[in-house]
């Protein structure tokens, strides 16, 4: 069969210098070359460069870990494209929000996608610790990555939290006026806490200020170097779980020692 | 080190050689630095001016408050309360978490909207998730004769105010 024009194309493309100087995996089909392409790939080599064909069915995880990375994804973008019309100020955030709902081009579509998606990342990361959970997922070799698990779940709280008050309304307000009195509930560095998160003794432009550098950077970036962590001990653990009774994928040497053991 | 004790059997003695010294001096002062470290960022993010309204409210002459009156200041949350004792100053903050509390005169009683505590009239938790009494504040009557508070003073309960 001849090849398509599309790929004659890009197989000419693979072979320039420049090409091949971005991509060290080398050209063709093989399955080593494949395997590089993975291997070599700063961002791909988190993921195991081979896996079981039924660990990517539907029914082995519901995709929900890939789901909620996904809310994650349109979150960061949109939420880069809304801090161009906020400002974190008293005077400005109110305003600034309205603006995005009734002035700015497309504001009301991006302000609804990053609040809706962040409700759904929260549905979808509580989802995804419930089916680990149920399905045993986070027994050995897997706990640690369960516990950056419940560290990415906080993180992803944390993050929610922190966005609730950039509106700068009533419900805002209150709701931050809580939510850190109950920080104050802590015995002996409790008031100290709420002192050092809100910038004063008020929920004021310090608050404010506060917690947008959470909700933007901070949190962001930490929740980022986890997922890293969190992509990569998928890998390292043995790929995703299936069943305790099928043999687990990538990682051999665990299986091996297994095998050890029953001889 | 002399030849003789090259020759030594390896063993732990009691006394620090010195490498583990000069290993335990580093630590330490890496600890010492750390700990310096914490303290300067603990410092750094502790505010030292806050543009906060100021603790001390004028509320005007006494005249305002009839005997029988409690009067609540939403913008400063504190409540001015008259009775047959004398004057007396309450926060209206709720002691669960923080929300402003309102005065029901069909009720005689303080709520709070968010979890539903209650107070009497001079403060008593009556119902609710509130740990605490309403805290009672400094008041005084100031030469003008208008009653000042202090909203960064609480005194013991039931020290009325009588002029």
């Amino acid at each position: 069969m001849m090849p398509s024009t599309i790929e004659t194309y890009f197989n000419k493309i693979e072979r320039t210098r420049v090409w091949r100087s971005i991509f060290r995996s080398g050209t063709g089909n093989s399955t080593l070359r494949n395997a590089l392409a993975i291997q070599q790939n700063v961002f791909l080599h988190l993921f195991p460069t081979k896996i079981r064909k039924r660990m990517l069915d539907l029914g082995a995880t519901w995709y929900l870990g890939t789901l909620t990375l996904g809310t994650f994804i349109v979150l960061v973008v949109t939420g880069i494209l809304l801090m161009l019309y906020y400002h974190p100020s008293v005077p400005q955030a109110y305003t600034d929000v309205k603006d995005l709902r009734f002035v700015v081009s497309s504001g009301l579509f991006l302000r609804n996608l990053h609040r809706w998606s962040a409700h759904t990342m929260v549905f979808l990361a509580f989802a995804h610790l419930f089916r680990v959970f149920y399905r045993g997922a986070y027994r050995a070799p897997r706990e640690f990555n369960w516990v950056v698990g419940v560290l990415l779940l906080l993180i992803t709280l944390l993050l929610s939290y922190t966005g609730y008050l950039l509106p700068w309304d009533q419900l805002a307000f209150w709701a931050i006026t809580v939510g850190t009195n109950i920080s104050s509930a802590i015995p002996f560095i409790g008031a100290k806490i709420r002192f050092l998160l809100l910038g004063g003794n008020l929920v004021n432009a310090n608050a404010l200020l506060r917690f947008y550098v959470l909700h933007c950077a901070i949190l962001p970036i930490s929740a980022v170097l986890f997922l890293a962590v969190h992509m990569w001990r998928v890998r390292k653990d043995g790929g995703l779980y299936v069943r305790a009774s099928e043999p687990s994928a990538g990682s051999t040497h665990q299986h091996a020692s297994e095998e050890l053991k029953k001889q | 080190m002399t030849a003789t004790t090259q020759h030594e059997p390896l063993q732990k003695s009691a006394e620090l050689d010195r490498r583990e010294f000069f290993t335990k001096i580093g630590l330490g002062s890496l600890g010492i630095a750390a700990a310096g470290t914490l303290a300067f960022y603990y410092q750094y993010l502790s505010p030292n001016v806050l543009f906060e309204p100021s603790p001390i409210v004028n509320a005007g002459a006494l005249d305002r408050y009839p005997l029988g009156s409690v009067t609540l200041d939403v913008n400063s949350a504190i409540y001015l309360i008259h009775i047959a004792d004398g004057y007396f100053s309450l926060s209206a903050i709720c002691t669960h978490l923080g929300c402003v509390t309102a005065w029901k005169p069909e009720l005689k009683m303080i709520a709070c909207p968010c979890h539903g505590s209650r107070f009497n009239i001079e403060g008593q938790k009556l119902a609710g998730p509130a740990p605490k009494p309403l805290p009672w504040l400094k008041a005084w009557v100031n030469d003008d004769g208008e009653l000042m508070v202090d909203r960064s003073i609480t005194i013991p309960q039931f020290q009325f105010l009588r002029v």
